[in-house]
């Protein structure tokens, strides 16, 4: 009979040092949202809406002779990349989304120019709350409708190459025990109601992660009779991570940047590189 | 309907025609021809018409009986063919439909509470509407009375990084007496957000359908948008398809196996399957950008050409721990001793409930799409479909490990065959369907995925799509193998079985 420690121990050690040192992230080839590139677009010459039609999330506007572009809706599905006949819309690797600040999602085009960070007092508020909890934080999953992409991902989490302990984050079973509601889906009618008395259930300070794209603006799924547009208007956001789904590096990024432990690498809907 | 011969019938002839279905299976259960799904249509002079879409034996065209309700009424077959129950109860809750004699007239995609007068699709779907607000009632379960009986809802936020479901259960000490899954927390109309899509937007939604089977949703939606249109996708394209579905079921079945060692805790047993779960994924993600394969396939084949060049090296990297971790799984006692026996599923239960995949593998009905109705490229394949007879968890694991090791040398076959050429072309090969309408069916990681698909006149959009996913009909077999057992091997069963809630959801 197999002896399974023994198994283990031989196999040496799987998880990456990212990113506390470096190492890999794991997400090698992997695509992020599109970037857009508003100075190519030729909608004030000619029209062209291609993106727009192309877009099955809505993600992407036409408005005042420019294309705005809604992260927070973005499913990156690469179908603007593929009509635009101009290369405004590129693909990228560029997954690290999360933002505190939603309007931070949204590109607005033309007149996009990136805004640099100020936190505002709030954000200062937040920063001592978070700073009493020392450096760990237990977390409630609630799926409100996903498609079990977003799952899939956070259970890799837990898996050795990330192996989140390591960071000390942990999910946990109870809402009382958390600290941080971790939210996927558009939420759903049926999940309404359970999504909101397991945020009641929390103590407080408690604080709510918007995870996915449909959870962030309902995507491709969201509206009609039986799903809202995400979390605007249901819950407190603290953190939104679109993605579809947000893979597991994005996932951890997002986490240590309600921690502070990472910098927020968008603003005004543009990336920054580090 | 391309791929499916369909005939008209009166309400009042459904009753027998459901009736010599069943005197054609015989006495034993045979391992082909059954009912597949039933949904609604919209009609081009804007009746709703009921069409029940049923599969005959191997490599035998689909058929379908198409019925205009009288006055919104049909009479009920779920007592004569059990698994259309679900089917009935859902056209009620959405479209307002009456089954006459259906044993379980209740709610089921629509929740106890939920405002069904008018049904949500009576009007059409309107994606800019909201949810309204609504005060949920207690669901309707049998009772369970006795002196010493408990109730325990559990759900619909669970323990875990887990779906959305409630699950109750009546029991005396360990026993379980009576088991009833409630799902459609995550009724999210996604076969209404098709409607008014472009061919192209329609396979990013089938991505969206149920992630962790984005290849099998996006290819039998093209499959059938393709059997619709006349399209036949290029040979090269045919060949990649094959390779993005045996990925998706390699990821899926290493997950299930780290899950299934998880409850009988087997601690290192599940950290070693999801990292190869990880590691598939991680090639995935560098293979096609998506570690879930998704963005590539699209009615008339792949959105872009892939480089395989590197694959064969790294599955020959992973192949070998694969292999040692299937091994060990097979000779741990402790594990093995929780599989045995639990949850055994009879082979006629099976059948009747329209279990699928690996489920009905484990119970020995001998069926697999890729084999009795090639789709791809899968008739240039060489590959045995496993098949056990035990009916348990066991049986169930055990078809998933060979599952495995047939996945991996499909892949390899495929990339020693595939040529350089076309990935996608929209030439017109054969006759379009004459009404532009298309089945398509992909044996998906947890069974048969059907997608029948109905477009608009003009052709260049969806009109209606409706999706039998495989966990729709196993979740629906699952419960007769709770009753009956203990609470201690519920998480085991449950994981044995693989279901997804997202897809049975919708």
């Amino acid at each position: 009979m197999p002896v399974w420690t023994w198994f283990g121990w031989r196999k040496g050690r799987a998880t990456t040092p990212w990113p506390d040192r470096p190492g890999p992230d794991g997400q090698d080839g992997v695509l992020g949202l599109p970037r857009l590139d508003a100075a190519r677009c030729l909608v004030a010459e000619n029209g062209c809406t291609d993106c727009a039609a192309a877009c099955p999330a809505a993600a992407i506007t036409v408005r005042d002779g420019g294309v705005r572009l809604d992260y927070a809706r973005c499913v990156g599905c690469q179908l603007c990349t593929e009509v635009c006949p101009a290369g405004a819309f590129r693909v990228s690797h560029d997954w690290a989304f999360a933002v505190r600040d939603k309007a931070d999602l949204l590109n607005p085009g033309r007149a996009a120019a990136p805004q640099p960070a100020g936190e505002s007092a709030d954000a200062a508020a937040l920063a001592a709350e978070i700073k009493a909890f020392g450096r760990s934080l237990h977390i409630r999953h609630v799926d409100a409708g996903s498609c079990n992409g977003c799952e899939s991902e956070l259970q890799a989490l837990l898996n050795p190459f990330y192996n989140l302990h390591r960071l000390g984050i942990f999910f946990t079973p109870s809402p009382r025990f958390a600290d941080l509601l971790l939210v996927t889906g558009p939420v759903t009618a049926a999940m309404h109601d359970p999504l909101l008395r397991t945020y009641e259930a929390m103590p407080q300070p408690r604080w709510v992660m918007a995870t996915g794209t449909c959870a962030t603006g309902g995507g491709s799924n969201g509206g009609g009779y039986a799903c809202h547009q995400g979390l605007d208007g249901i819950l407190p956001v603290d953190v939104w991570l679109p993605g579809c789904p947000p893979n597991p590096a994005a996932l951890i990024e997002a986490l240590l940047l309600l921690l502070r432990r990472r910098a927020q690498r968008v603003h005004g809907g543009v990336y920054e590189h580090a | 309907m391309r791929h499916c011969d369909t005939i008209r019938l009166t309400p009042t002839e459904l009753p027998a025609a459901a009736d010599s279905l069943l005197s054609a299976l015989g006495d034993t259960p045979s391992a082909h021809g059954r009912m597949q799904m039933a949904y609604v249509c919209r009609c081009a002079e804007g009746g709703l018409d009921v069409i029940y879409v049923l599969s005959q034996g191997a490599n035998q065209a689909y058929k379908a009986w198409r019925v205009r309700p009288d006055d919104g009424t049909l009479p009920s077959l779920a007592n004569k063919l059990p698994l259309l129950g679900w089917y009935e109860r859902e056209m009620a809750d959405l479209y307002g439909l009456r089954f006459d004699g259906h044993p379980e007239p209740h709610p089921l995609v629509l929740h106890e509470g939920m405002p069904r007068d008018p049904a949500p699709l009576v009007a059409g779907f309107d994606v800019q509407s909201t949810p309204q607000d609504f005060a949920a009632l207690p669901l309707i379960v049998p009772q369970v009375l006795g002196p010493d009986i408990q109730r325990l809802p559990f759900g619909p936020v669970r323990a875990d990084i887990v779906e959305s479901a409630q699950f109750l259960f009546f029991y005396i000490g360990e026993g379980i007496l009576h088991y009833h899954p409630r799902l459609f927390y995550k009724h999210r109309a996604m076969e209404s957000r098709f409607e008014g899509q472009t061919l192209r937007a329609g396979a990013v939604l089938a991505e969206r359908i149920s992630g962790i089977d984005s290849v099998a949703h996006a290819l039998a939606y093209a499959q059938a948008v393709e059997a619709a249109m006349g399209w036949r996708a290029p040979p090269r394209a045919r060949y990649l398809r094959v390779i993005l579905a045996e990925l998706e079921r390699l990821y899926n079945h290493l997950h299930y196996l780290g899950h299934l060692a998880k409850t009988t805790t087997l601690k290192v047993g599940e950290a070693q399957g999801h990292l190869l779960e990880e590691r598939v994924k991680q090639i995935n993600g560098k293979l096609t950008g998506s570690r879930f394969l998704r963005g590539l396939i699209t009615p008339g084949g792949l959105r872009r050409d892939l480089d395989i060049s590197g694959l064969d090296k790294a599955l020959d990297v992973i192949a070998d721990d694969i292999d040692s971790y299937l091994l060990r799984l097979e000779n741990t006692r402790s594990h093995l001793d929780r599989l045995m026996t639990t949850g055994i599923l009879a082979r006629q239960v099976a059948f009747d409930q329209g279990a699928t995949g690996p489920i009905e593998r484990a119970s020995d009905l001998d069926r697999d799409l890729r084999r009795d109705h090639p789709y791809a490229n899968y008739e240039k394949v060489r590959f045995s479909v496993p098949v056990q007879q035990a009916g348990d968890a066991h049986a169930r694991s055990l078809v998933r490990m060979e599952e495995i090791r047939e996945s991996l040398a499909i892949v390899r076959q495929t990339i020693g065959r595939v040529k350089p050429g076309d990935v996608l072309r929209f030439d017109v090969m054969e006759d379009p369907d004459p009404q532009g309408e298309g089945l398509g069916w992909v044996e998906a990681t947890r069974g048969g995925l059907l997608y029948a698909v109905h477009l608009s006149a003009d052709r260049t959009r969806l009109s209606r799509v409706k999706i039998k996913d495989p966990s729709f009909s196993n979740w629906r077999v699952f419960p007769f193998t709770v009753e009956d057992s203990n609470m201690m091997d519920y998480a085991i069963n449950e994981a044995s079985f693989g279901l997804s809630i997202a897809g049975a959801d919708r």
